[in-house]
C-alpha cells in the first residue's frame, strides 16, 4: 500500500491507497467524526460498509457526492471530504462527470463474491455456463478480504475463466420480476485524480440472468443499551478489521460485548493487536467452540449472562466508562474502555429477495431471518441461507431491560436519532404493526434504509411484549415479521440514472424540414410534445404582443405562412379503408369524393372526443388522415388496435408518415395570387379548386398537393411536398411572397386565428369529459352509420342537462385577457357551507384579437348553450372580472372569407 | 421489470410493451345492450387476484397485439396466444412463490 494524503473538514491527514477512509481517520484519532442530525450528538464510525449510520461525508474534490459513508469510499492521492451531520447538500456546479448504462443477459447472475457466491459461480462455470459475478467491494472474498486472508486457492483459478465477468464496485441495487437486476458500478472514484475523464464515473448494469443467485453475506447487528451511540462504540467485527487489518492503534482498553461466538472472534484479534481486552461480556449462559476456546487460551477474561447496560463519556464525548449488568441478578458495576465492540448476532441481506416478494423467515437457531430459495430462476446461497459457516451459536437477545430515561438515550436508528423511547412512544399511541411505527418513528428512513436498525426494530418489540409471569406467551420476531425493503439497495447519483440522457439528449427532439430556416429568422421556439415549433417570428425591437399581432393582422389582410409540418400524418391504404374510416369517425367518410378533403371528429367508445383532422381521399382506396401535432402516435396505435383486435377482416393497412410529408399552410386573402406564381398549370380559382378539394400538380417538377384547407377561416391553401424538397419549396414561396409581403407566423398566431373562428383545439378546448355534442358539434355526428362511440351518446349522463359546453367569452372588459384555466361562477352565487363559491366552468384559451380589437376567450361552461348572453364573474388572483358568454364563432359566422 | 414473450419477437424487456387489460372481451353489438350493460362493457373489466389472460401490444417492437397469461400476484408470466386463436388453460404456479400483494 501507498501512502497518500487526503484532506477531512479542511485538515490534511495520512493514509493508505485503497483503504476505506473510515480506517484512515481512525488510524489519525478522529473518533469524533460528526454531531447527530436532530440531537447533535457526537459520532463516530460503527460499521465497516455500506450499513454505516453515522460517518457520512461529502466529497469536495472530482464528483462532490452527497451523503457517502467514509466506510466505502476508498482513499486515493488528493481526495477531500467533509462530514455531514446527515443532511447533504446539491454542490452549485454542474456534475461534468460521465455515467453511462449498458444491458447484460447472461445464463447466471451472482450477486455477492464471498465464499458462497464464488463457490457457485464455479460450481456454473465447471458446467459451462456463463456467469456475471458482482461484488460491491473492491476485491473477491467477502469477510476473508476483512480478515486478511487470501481466497482459498481452487477458487483463486476461477478469475481465468473466460466464462466469467467479474464485476467489482458493482452494487446490485434491485431484483424485480423474471431475474432482471439494477446493478450500479463505480468505476472511478478509487481513482482519485488519476482518474481518465473519459471513462464513466458510475456505468448502470441492466441484467436479464437465466438464474440469480444472491450471496450477500450479512451485516453484523448492534444492541440497544443506553448511549448506545459515542464514538468509541462500533461493531466488533468492524473494530476488529480496523485494528487488524488496518493498523488502527488508537485504542487501549476494549471492552467485547457479545450474544455469539463472533464477539471471541473479534477479541482474540484485538488483544492480538496490542488493544487490552478487559472482558468480553456474553449475554448467553455459557459459549463452546474453536473461537472462544483461542479466546480464552489467550487469556481474554469471559463473563457470561452479563451485558452492556449503560456507557459513560469523558469531556470530549468520547467512550470512557461502561456500566456493565449482570441479567440474572440485574447487580451493575462499572469498567473503563476507551472502545466497546458489540456482538449482537448477523443480520444477513435479504433485501434483494423482498423486492421481489419474498418474506424473509426466523430461525431462532441463527438468530436472524433466513431466506432459504431455491428454484431453477433463483437460489440463495452463504448466510442469507442459514449457512453461517461457524460455530457462532447466537443468542436471540437484543439489549438489557432498561428504564425510561434509559431508553431516551439507547439508539435504534443513529442516523435519524430514533431511541427506544420514540417506539415505546408509538406503540403506546396504538401501533403495532412494524411498517407503521417505521413510519410514525422514522426509523429506518435514512440513508442506510435500516440495515442497523430494522432488527433492532423487531428485538425491541419482542422486549415490550415479553413472556408474561403468568403465561401468557411473548412475541418472537417470527409474529413481528421483517421490514419489506424496497429498491434501491444503496443511494443512485440521479446522474447515474440519468446517464448520457442530459442537457439536450434529455428527451428526443424532433424538428421540422424548415427548421434552420426559423432559427435564422429569429424565431422564438415553444415545445409541442417533442416537436420544436416556432412560437412567433419576432422583428427587431418586438415583443410577443406585437409580433402575434403584425402576424395575425398580415393573415387576415395580407397573406402569412407557417410551416404546419408536425401536423400527423397516417397513410391509410386497402379496399376496405373507407369503411375503416365510417367505423372510425363520428361522419361518413366512404361518401368522399377522390380528391376531397374532409374533416373528421374520432370519439372512444365511451363517447368522449379523441382527436380531429382532416383526412383527403388521395384514390379509391386510399386516405391520407392528419391527427392533431400531439395526438399522431395515440391515434395510429388506437387505428391498429381496432383492426387487429376487433376488425381483423378489413384490408387495411394503416402507415405513419408525418416525417415524411412536409405541410406548409398558407394563409389570407392574397394567398391565391402568391400560389398563382408558384405553381403553374392549376386553376386555383374558387370554381376551379373548390374550398376542401386537393390537387397534385408540380413546382419545378417537383411532386407537389395542394389542398384548400384552412384552420384560420381565411382564405388558405396547404402545399404538402416530400420532406427532403420542402426547403426548396419554402425558398421559391418567399422570392415570390416578397413583393406580396409575405409574413411567416408561428403556433400563437394559429392559436388565435383558430380561436377567433372557434375551431377547437382537442386537449385544449376539453378536459378528457366532452362528446361532440358538448362541443356543439352534434352536425358532425352521423345518424346514418355505426361508428365508435355511437351507442355511448345515448347514455343517461351524457344527455343530462348542466353538462360543460363550449361557448364563447367576451370580457367586459376588452382589456381584460382571462387567464387560461380561471374558473366561472354565476352573478348570483353563493358560497356554500365550507366557505366555496361553486364554479359552472373554466376558461379554456383566451387572446387579444388584433382584429375585434379586443379580448375573447373559449371557454367549457354547464349548460352553456343555452346561456347566451348571460353575464358571468371569474375570480381570479386579487380582483373578479366578468364577461358575457356568447357564440364561440367570433367572425365570419358565414363563412364568407375562406372562399 | 416483466420479460414479455411476444409471440413475434420473442422474449423482450416491459418497457417496449403497452397494456390493454383484460383479453378476450368482444366489442358487443351495442343496439342491443342496456344502458347499464354497455355501460358495463366500457368500464369493467376483471381484476383477479392470480391468473389473468391480457391483452398486451408489442409497441415498441412490431407492433402487434397479442394476449398474455399473467399472474397479478406473482407476475409469473405464462403462455402468450395469438388474438382470435384458441386460449391456452391458465398455468399452475410455477414456483409456488407467496406473493406479497405489496
Ligand atoms: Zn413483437
Amino acid at each position: 500500500m501507498s501512502s497518500i494524503r487526503f484532506s477531512f473538514d479542511d485538515k490534511t491527514y495520512q493514509g493508505n491507497h485503497g483503504e476505506p477512509m473510515a480506517a484512515a481517520l481512525l488510524r489519525n484519532g478522529l473518533l469524533h467524526i460528526t454531531n447527530s442530525t436532530y440531537q447533535g450528538r457526537p459520532r463516530g464510525v460503527m460499521g465497516l460498509g455500506v450499513e454505516e449510520p453515522n460517518a457520512l461525508v461529502q466529497l469536495v474534490t472530482g464528483t462532490k457526492e452527497s451523503m457517502r459513508p467514509a466506510t466505502v469510499i476508498e482513499l486515493a492521492e488528493g481526495m477531500a471530504a467533509r462530514s455531514l451531520t446527515g443532511v447533504g447538500s446539491l454542490p452549485e456546479d454542474p456534475d461534468e462527470a460521465r455515467y453511462d448504462k449498458t444491458n447484460r443477459y447472461v445464463d447466471m447472475l451472482v450477486i455477492g463474491a464471498g465464499l458462497a457466491g464464488l463457490k457457485a459461480a464455479d460450481e456454473a462455470l465447471r458446467a459451462g455456463r456463463e456467469v456475471l459475478l458482482i461484488d460491491d467491494q473492491p476485491g473477491p472474498g467477502g469477510h476473508l478480504r476483512h480478515l486478511g486472508q487470501d481466497l482459498p486457492s481452487p477458487l483463486q483459478d476461477l478469475f481465468k475463466h473466460t466464462n466469467l465477468t467479474y464485476l467489482r464496485r458493482c452494487t446490485a441495487t434491485g431484483l424485480y420480476d423474471q431475474n432482471y437486476v439494477v446493478a450500479i458500478e463505480r468505476r472511478n472514484e478509487h481513482l482519485g485524480n488519476a482518474a481518465p475523464a473519459n471513462r464513466a464515473r458510475i456505468r448502470v448494469w441492466h441484467i436479464r440472468a437465466g438464474q440469480v443467485v444472491l450471496a450477500t453475506g450479512a451485516f453484523q447487528r448492534p444492541l440497544l443499551f443506553a448511549n448506545n451511540d459515542r464514538p468509541g462504540i462500533m461493531l466488533s467485527h468492524a473494530a476488529a478489521t480496523y485494528v487488524a487489518l488496518y493498523g488502527v492503534k488508537i485504542f487501549r482498553t476494549a471492552v467485547v460485548v457479545t450474544v455469539d461466538n463472533q464477539g471471541y472472534r473479534d477479541a482474540l484479534r484485538l488483544h492480538q493487536s496490542g488493544v487490552k481486552v478487559e472482558s468480553v461480556y456474553d449475554a448467553r449462559p455459557a459459549a463452546n467452540g474453536p473461537g472462544v476456546d483461542a479466546a480464552k487460551a489467550a487469556g481474554i477474561p469471559v463473563r457470561f449472562r452479563s451485558t452492556v447496560l449503560d456507557t459513560a463519556s469523558n469531556a470530549e464525548g468520547l467512550l470512557q466508562r461502561v456500566t456493565i449488568q449482570y441479567l440474572d441478578t440485574k447487580e451493575t458495576f462499572q469498567t473503563d474502555a476507551d472502545l466497546l465492540a458489540v456482538s449482537g448476532g448477523w443480520t444477513p441481506v435479504a433485501d434483494l429477495a423482498t423486492h421481489i416478494g419474498i418474506k424473509p423467515k426466523w430461525s431462532a437457531e441463527h438468530a436472524a431471518f433466513l431466506v432459504n430459495h431455491a428454484t431453477e430462476t433463483l437460489r440463495t446461497v452463504g448466510m442469507l441461507a442459514g449457512d453461517f459457516g461457524g460455530d457462532d451459536d447466537p443468542a436471540v437477545f437484543f439489549g438489557p431491560t432498561l428504564d425510561a430515561e434509559q431508553a431516551r438515550s439507547a439508539f435504534i436508528d443513529l442516523q435519524r436519532d430514533s431511541t427506544l423511547h420514540d417506539l415505546r412512544r408509538a406503540v403506546g399511541a396504538g401501533l403495532s404493526s412494524i411498517e407503521h411505527i417505521k413510519r410514525y418513528t422514522t426509523i429506518g428512513t435514512a440513508h442506510d434504509q435500516g440495515k442497523t436498525s430494522g432488527m433492532l426494530t423487531i428485538g425491541a418489540l419482542c422486549q415490550l411484549n415479553a413472556a408474561k409471569e403468568d403465561g401468557k406467551p411473548g412475541l418472537s420476531p417470527a409474529d413481528v415479521g421483517t421490514l419489506s425493503f424496497r429498491p434501491p439497495y444503496v443511494p443512485i447519483p440521479f446522474a447515474a440514472l440519468a446517464g448520457r440522457e442530459r442537457g439536450p439528449l434529455s428527451d428526443p427532439i424532433r424538428v421540422t424540414a424548415l427548421h434552420q430556416w426559423h432559427v435564422e429568422q429569429g424565431a422564438v421556439f415553444e415545445d409541442v410534445g417533442q416537436w420544436k415549433r416556432p412560437w412567433y417570428f419576432p422583428r427587431p425591437g418586438e415583443k410577443m404582443e406585437d409580433a402575434v399581432i403584425r402576424e395575425c393582422l398580415a393573415a387576415r389582410e395580407g397573406v402569412a405562412v407557417m410551416d404546419a409540418s408536425t401536423l400527423g400524418k397516417i397513410d391509410i391504404q386497402g379496399p376496405d379503408a373507407a369503411v375503416f374510416l365510417d367505423r372510425i369517425y363520428t361522419n361518413m367518410f366512404s361518401t368522399l369524393p377522390e380528391g376531397q378533403c374532409r374533416y373528421g371528429l374520432m370519439c372512444k367508445a365511451d363517447g368522449i372526443v379523441f382527436d380531429d383532422g382532416v383526412t383527403t381521399r388521395l384514390g379509391k382506396n386510399h386516405f391520407l388522415m392528419t391527427t392533431t401535432t400531439g395526438g399522431a402516435a395515440r391515434v395510429l396505435a388506437w387505428l391498429e388496435e381496432w383492426l387487429q383486435t376487433e376488425w381483423p377482416e378489413l384490408k387495411v393497412y394503416c402507415t405513419s408518415v408525418t416525417e415524411h410529408i412536409a405541410t406548409i399552410a398558407l394563409v389570407g386573402p392574397k394567398s391565391r395570387q402568391l400560389l398563382q406564381e408558384l405553381v403553374t398549370g392549376i386553376d386555383l380559382s374558387k370554381e376551379a379548386f373548390p374550398f376542401m378539394h386537393s390537387r397534385e400538380t408540380t413546382v419545378d417538377g417537383l411532386p407537389v398537393r395542394i389542398a384548400r384547407i384552412s384552420f384560420s377561416g381565411e382564405l388558405a391553401f396547404e402545399i404538402n411536398v416530400t420532406w427532403g424538397y420542402a426547403h426548396y419549396i419554402w425558398e421559391r414561396l418567399w422570392t415570390i411572397g416578397r413583393a406580396y409581403d409575405l409574413t411567416a407566423y408561428g403556433t400563437e398566431t394559429m392559436h388565435v386565428l383558430r380561436a377567433e373562428k372557434g375551431y377547437v383545439i382537442i386537449g385544449q378546448d376539453t378536459d378528457g369529459t366532452q362528446t361532440p355534442h358538448d362541443l356543439n358539434m352534434s352536425w358532425i355526428v352521423s345518424k346514418k352509420k355505426e361508428f365508435i362511440g355511437k351507442r355511448s351518446f345515448q347514455l343517461p349522463w351524457l344527455q343530462a342537462a348542466g353538462r360543460q359546453q363550449l361557448v364563447g367569452l367576451l370580457p367586459d372588459n376588452g382589456n381584460d385577457i382571462i387567464p387560461e384555466g380561471a374558473y366561472i361562477t354565476s352573478l348570483n352565487a353563493v358560497p356554500d357551507e365550507s366557505g366555496k363559491t361553486p364554479h359552472i366552468g373554466f376558461v379554456t384559451s383566451a387572446y387579444y384579437s388584433p382584429v375585434l380589437k379586443r379580448s375573447f376567450a373559449l371557454a367549457l361552461v354547464a349548460g352553456g348553450l343555452s346561456r347566451m348572453g348571460e353575464t358571468v364573474n371569474l375570480p381570479i388572483v386579487r380582483k373578479v372580472l366578468s364577461a358575457t358568454i356568447c357564440d364561440a364563432v367570433f367572425i365570419d359566422k358565414e363563412n364568407l372569407r375562406r372562399d | 421489470m416483466l420479460y414479455i414473450p411476444c409471440p413475434h419477437c420473442g422474449l423482450r424487456n416491459e418497457t417496449e410493451f403497452h397494456y390493454g387489460a383484460e383479453a378476450g372481451v368482444a366489442y358487443p353489438d351495442p343496439n342491443t345492450l342496456s344502458d347499464s350493460e354497455w355501460a358495463e362493457y366500457l368500464y369493467v373489466r376483471a381484476n383477479p387476484k392470480g391468473w389473468l389472460s391480457e391483452r398486451w401490444v408489442h409497441f415498441a417492437g412490431c407492433g402487434r397485439w397479442f394476449n398474455l397469461w399473467r399472474n397479478t400476484i406473482t407476475h409469473e408470466i405464462g403462455p402468450a396466444y395469438l388474438p382470435f386463436t384458441k386460449q391456452p388453460k391458465a398455468p399452475g404456479s410455477i414456483t409456488g412463490q407467496e406473493g406479497s400483494g405489496k
